[in-house]
């Protein structure tokens, strides 16, 4: 069983609320739940939605199609009923144009009774309770939990809707429910707090912003840091200040705020100090669409910076992924004391998702020496075979620590010597190479020999496992899905160059596929490139492939 | 060695002869010296620029970033390591040009940092432009026939803006700067002094002469009275008061962060708290 429900209304009408009651609810019944966000750059008004997918199988993206539209007004009708499949329902109130009305509520008649106008979507929620024939105790707990105003009419509202209705799913029976249900940009900041993360710093951005909002609630009860900086200015070299004193520290932004942090990269990365910036993507130039999705920054985070540096880019696949990867990338930034970037996106950041039980014993390693094994005297830039020099940290360490901007010799002491210049530019380089030890490899799924294989990167992970659970065509077929961006793993990848190779995007040139051509020289046969700031699925994905294929 | 020395560095010395910075230089080595401070609990800050090339020539911890980025980084590893005693060392046009909005910034959070700025009214490392504190019709390198736009008064914006420790040292007074320096490091909260100072190889106007006839001591001063340090500030051409203009008690950040209760450095994260974190999701 899968079922896609549509949740939709103007910003402020409680669809949130209802949207986290019945994710929440529906995990708790032991469903895999998948839940994805559209919303518009407004507080009031406007056109908002959430589609809840659950199943007792695992999800890994968002549909199209829609089992039951529930809309709280009549925009939401006239854009998404289009989108019903062909025995799907409607639940709405009994005044508003839709057809057919099986599952019309007099919503308005109910609220009006209740006395209370702020709770049509509990009146709504329970109408869709009775009609999944689900465990009306589950909500009525999450319920008294979560809402603080008006508790007993919100309960009475969700009583008359349940009582409206009449079951018209069955009910599965409950199975076990021992996983969690989470989003992305939170993901982020909870791996970030377990990887013993001491200072954040940033600017409020959407989508990033839910980072420092996740990280603002934990900061007392972690005896953490959490600075609204300035700008993205500060707030990126507030975060390396902190590093270069011996406390793991990470800002975020999105692609504009990223565009100012730019200068920071050549200085974390001439003063060799660890750093993890994160970047939510969302479509630009400028400030383009900021509520919606896009792979865009990709090109610009390669070689961002004044000349040439080593950086590491991530791409988280899931909020798990965001999770784990956060954390390495804490651990990588500081075994080789460079910039690591996550670079996520607005879909990823607002999608929640059931994964497995998160695992908090995080082994921490800053990759520090000690005074007593450092050989004297002491350099914090000595070159190296692997580009990293033994670290000691500022107050902790008999010798004072130097950390410049301007090329500097092993000592940090300015030198403007052309041999010296190109060593210590080499070492810092040379780090890239020593980083390839710990590069993960791609994800595959699919066929063991596949005439097709599908490329992407980072969040559209989920629609390419879709694709290849649900394609129907004549080839065989597979995907190759990166986290590690940069330095780009190429194992994998070299053993599937002659294939059909497509790479899925979401930006206009497609920004990996140039990278695998400029890194291995292999070339993509197709590209299937989508940047209306709408996440691609496998709907999409496949639409193309049974076209071509 | 019992002496400022131990500050000393062996890097050569960039400056022009006549420097007003070979001064000040010399005047935060003593001072260091007098506060009975060591090279590894000390951390020198500073952006780009002539002034800001000091943490090469003083043997203690340092973070030479970017031009106009001290004050950040300095306030990041103060959040880290409150026990290191930062002192950020930047010019005029780092410090109130191109860093403008994190001076604005830090005044309103207050970390406990000294600031010395070092300001000659002009851009000295990139050869003579205007800077903020350049004064109206000056000719410069990039305004040809007169600077056009009026200067910024940083000591003035620092008043307004609530900073509690506000003075103005005079780079070849070396000994009533190291006082203010000393004084600076014992306030409680950021300490900015403004350190006017000659450029004989681009600012013609104002030498050290003129700096003479146009300065003097504060004695007798109430350094409680805002209105009157407001004042004070505003001189910054002629009959130009030399001192600490306003000193007074204000939480510092670190103060205002009652959650922190030990440095970030010394922190352990336990267990059972992360796990905790989990049970929102369940
Ligand atoms: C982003 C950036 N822009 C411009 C410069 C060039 N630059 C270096 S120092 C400086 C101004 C120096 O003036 P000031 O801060 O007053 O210091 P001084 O040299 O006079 O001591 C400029 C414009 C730079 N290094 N980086």
């Amino acid at each position: 069983m899968k079922y896609n429900i549509l949740i939709g209304g103007a910003a402020g009408q409680g669809m949130n609320t209802i949207t986290k009651l019945l994710s929440k609810a529906l995990k708790r019944h032991g469903y895999y739940v998948f839940v994805n966000t559209v919303y518009m750059s407004r507080i009031r008004g406007g056109h908002n939605y959430f589609q809840i997918r659950f199943s007792d199988q695992p999800l890994h993206t968002h549909e199209n199609s829609i089992d039951v539209l529930f809309a709280l007004n009549q925009e939401t009708l006239d854009l998404h009923q289009r989108r019903l499949k062909e025995n799907g329902i409607i639940i709405a109130d009994e005044d508003l144009k839709f057809d057919p009305k099986e599952f019309a509520l007099p919503i308005k008649k109910i609220s009006k009774a209740i006395g209370n106008k702020k709770a049509e979507n509990m009146i709504l929620l329970g109408g869709l309770i009775k009609l999944f024939n689900l465990d009306y105790d589950i909500f009525t707990d999450l319920v008294s939990k979560s809402i603080k105003k008006d508790l007993s009419s919100n309960k009475e509202a969700l009583k008359q809707g349940y009582d409206s209705l009449k079951p018209k799913f069955l009910f599965i029976g409950k199975q076990r429910d021992d996983n969690m249900l989470i989003n992305g940009n939170t993901a982020i900041g909870l791996g970030a707090i377990a990887a013993g993360l001491g200072v954040f710093s940033a600017y409020p951005m959407t989508p990033a912003a839910s980072i420092m909002n996740y990280l603002t609630h934990q900061q007392k009860k972690m005896g953490i840091i959490v600075e609204q900086a300035e700008d993205e200015i500060a707030a990126i070299h507030i975060a390396l200040g902190a590093s270069s004193a011996g406390v793991r520290a990470m800002t975020a932004s999105s692609g504009g705020g990223l565009s100012l942090m730019v200068e920071a990269l050549g200085l974390t990365a001439i003063t060799e100090t660890p750093l993890v910036i994160t970047d939510v993507m969302r479509p630009g130039p400028a400030t383009g669409l900021p509520t919606k999705t896009g792979q865009g920054d990709l090109s610009f985070l390669l070689t961002a910076s004044q000349d040439e540096l080593p950086r590491m880019i991530i791409a988280p696949r899931d909020p798990e992924d965001a999770y784990y990867q956060t954390i390495r990338a804490f651990d990588l930034a500081d075994k080789y004391q460079l910039p690591v970037i996550v670079l996520s996106d607005q879909y990823l950041a607002d999608s929640q998702k059931t994964i497995p039980l998160l695992n908090t014993k995080v082994e921490i390693n800053q990759y520090l020496s000690k005074d007593q094994a450092v050989e004297l005297p002491y350099e914090r830039y000595k070159i190296t075979p692997s580009g990293v020099s033994p670290r000691l940290i500022p107050g902790l360490s008999e010798y004072p620590i130097i950390a410049d901007n301007h090329e500097h010799d092993g000592f940090g002491k300015i030198s403007e010597d052309p041999v010296n210049r190109t060593n210590m530019h080499l070492k810092r380089l040379q780090k890239l190479r020593s980083l390839e030890a710990d590069l993960q490899e791609p994800h595959y799924f699919g066929d063991e020999n596949p005439d097709i294989v599908l490329i992407g990167f980072g969040s559209t992970e989920g629609a390419l496992i879709e694709t290849i659970e649900t394609y129907s065509g004549q080839k065989k077929i597979g995907a190759l899905v990166f986290g590690d961006v940069y330095p780009l793993p190429t194992q994998k990848l070299i053993k599937y160059k002659d294939k059909i190779l497509i790479n899925v995007e979401l930006n206009a040139t497609g920004q990996f596929s140039r990278l695998i051509r400029m890194e291995t020289g292999i070339h993509c046969t197709e590209s299937i490139l989508k940047f209306d700031g709408l996440q691609i699925n496998a709907e999409d994905i496949l639409e193309v492939l049974h076209e071509k294929f | 060695m019992k002496n400022f020395k131990v500050f000393n560095t062996e890097n050569k010395i960039s400056w022009c002869p006549g420097c007003g910075d070979y001064s000040i230089l010399q005047a935060l080595k003593e001072a260091l010296f007098e506060l009975d401070l060591q090279p590894n609990n000390t951390m020198i800050v500073s952006g780009i620029g002539q002034a800001a090339k000091t943490p090469q020539y003083v043997n203690a911890n340092s973070f030479n970033s970017l031009h106009g980025r001290a004050l950040p980084p300095a306030l990041g590893i103060h959040m880290a390591n409150p026990d290191l005693n930062i002192f950020v060392t930047s010019g005029d046009g780092d410090t109130y040009g191109e860093g403008g909005n994190h001076f604005i910034h830090n005044i309103r959070r207050n970390p406990n940092i000294v600031h010395l700025v070092y300001n000659n009214r002009i851009y000295g490392l990139t050869k003579g432009q205007s800077s903020p504190t350049t004064d109206l019709g000056m000719i410069t390198s990039s305004q040809l026939d007169g600077h056009k736009t009026p200067p910024i008064n940083p000591l003035t914006l620092a008043l307004t803006l609530g900073a509690g420790f506000v003075a103005r040292g005079y780079a070849h007074h070396r000994d009533h700067l190291k006082a203010l320096i000393k004084a600076a490091y014992h306030y409680k909260g950021y300490a900015i002094i403004d350190i006017m100072q000659p450029c004989p190889s681009f600012n013609k106007k104002n030498t050290p002469e003129w700096y003479e006839s146009n300065t003097y001591y504060l004695e007798n001063h109430d350094e409680k009275d805002f209105n009157l340090a407001y004042n004070l500030a505003t001189h910054v051409n002629e009959h130009i008061p030399l001192g600490i203009l306003y000193r007074v008690e204000k939480n510092t950040f670190l103060e205002r962060l009652d959650h922190i209760h030990t440095p970030l450095l010394k922190r352990q994260v336990q267990q059972k708290d992360l796990e905790l974190l989990l049970d929102e999701f369940l």
